[in-house]
């Protein structure tokens, strides 16, 4: 049965912002991602240490998720099975990926990090997040050149529609070395929430991802 | 001994991330993993390269590295005792 899902919420981080349903929520004025990274934990005042060892791309999908999920009390109103999270970037993992080359390049210092190795997989960042928030549903992360509101559309609506998921974050998350980009969606049924941004089909998708 | 256990405290905070602990917060006699510092199995193994690059010293079985590994007191005492020549 075809199901009608709108975009109850939406958090989008570039260009050292953060920004929730459209308003800006923090600016830091300087530094490179690592930086504001840790500017935008702190200002969370959430406790969670395992975020510093994370590599960027999980910090970028981890921290627009907590500003995402926060408040929304999704634990209570799903089950862990219920929702999903379906991710999508350009570089996949290519930013950590080098990092790691340049442990084992020299072969008179040949030290790869286990640290670092762990995350040359794009696909981490959303087990990030399900650890932290008890999700335990369908998760999958796709490379594509550019952001394919359509196929976010289709694929989200396919869980959907087949009763697979009654909740899912889903949306962009990219980093390759200074250029970052993350928008992340929280999708659910119509019925299930009182109030929403807008309707979950690809021109509002791609609408809400072009907002400065 | 005093002074290895320092530094030994300070090259775990930097290679493990720890950037929210200062050396005075770690209690060199408590347990690495679960209590203590609360480390998971990535952590170990960056242990053992932290050993094997600062150190020059390798942990051969898991029997040892459960040891080696248990403390920063137990860390130390495994550098001393290998670097006595």
């Amino acid at each position: 049965m075809r199901q009608t899902c709108i975009i109850t919420s939406f958090c989008a981080v570039r260009d050292n912002k953060l920004i929730l349903d459209g308003k800006l929520l923090y600016e830091s004025a300087t530094g490179d991602f690592t930086d504001f990274a840790s500017r935008l934990y702190k200002h969370s005042g959430i406790s969670y240490p395992k975020f510093h060892k994370m590599d960027n791309l999980c910090k970028l999908g981890f921290i627009t998720s907590e500003f995402l999920l926060k408040d929304k009390e999704l634990s209570g109103r799903y089950a862990g099975v219920e929702t999903g999270i379906i991710l999508m970037n350009s570089s996949s993992s290519l930013d950590t990926d080098r990092n790691h080359q340049n442990t084992i390049s020299d072969r008179n210092e040949y030290f790869p990090s286990p640290s670092v190795f762990v995350y040359t997989l794009p696909n981490v960042v959303i087990g990030e997040i399900c650890i932290r928030h008890k999700i335990y549903g369908e998760g999958n992360f796709f490379i594509s050149e550019k952001f394919n509101s359509l196929f976010v559309f289709d694929y989200v609506s396919q869980l959907f529609n087949n009763n697979l998921v009654e909740c899912c974050i889903t949306g962009w998350v990219e980093i390759n070395g200074s250029n970052y980009r993350s928008v992340l969606y929280l999708i659910e049924k119509t019925g299930k929430t009182e109030s929403g941004i807008a309707n979950f089909e690809p021109a509002e998708i791609e609408k809400i991802y072009n907002r400065k | 001994m005093e002074q290895l256990v320092q530094k030994l405290k300070e090259e775990i905070i930097t290679a493990l991330n720890l950037s929210e602990m200062k050396p005075e917060n770690i209690d060199e006699k408590a347990p690495l993993f679960v209590d203590g510092l609360g480390l998971d199995s990535i952590d170990a193994l960056e242990l053992t390269v932290l050993l094997e690059k600062k150190y020059g010293l390798k942990i051969k079985t898991s029997e040892e590295g459960k040891k080696v590994l248990f403390s920063v007191n137990s860390m130390a005492e495994f550098i001393r005792e290998n670097n006595r020549g």
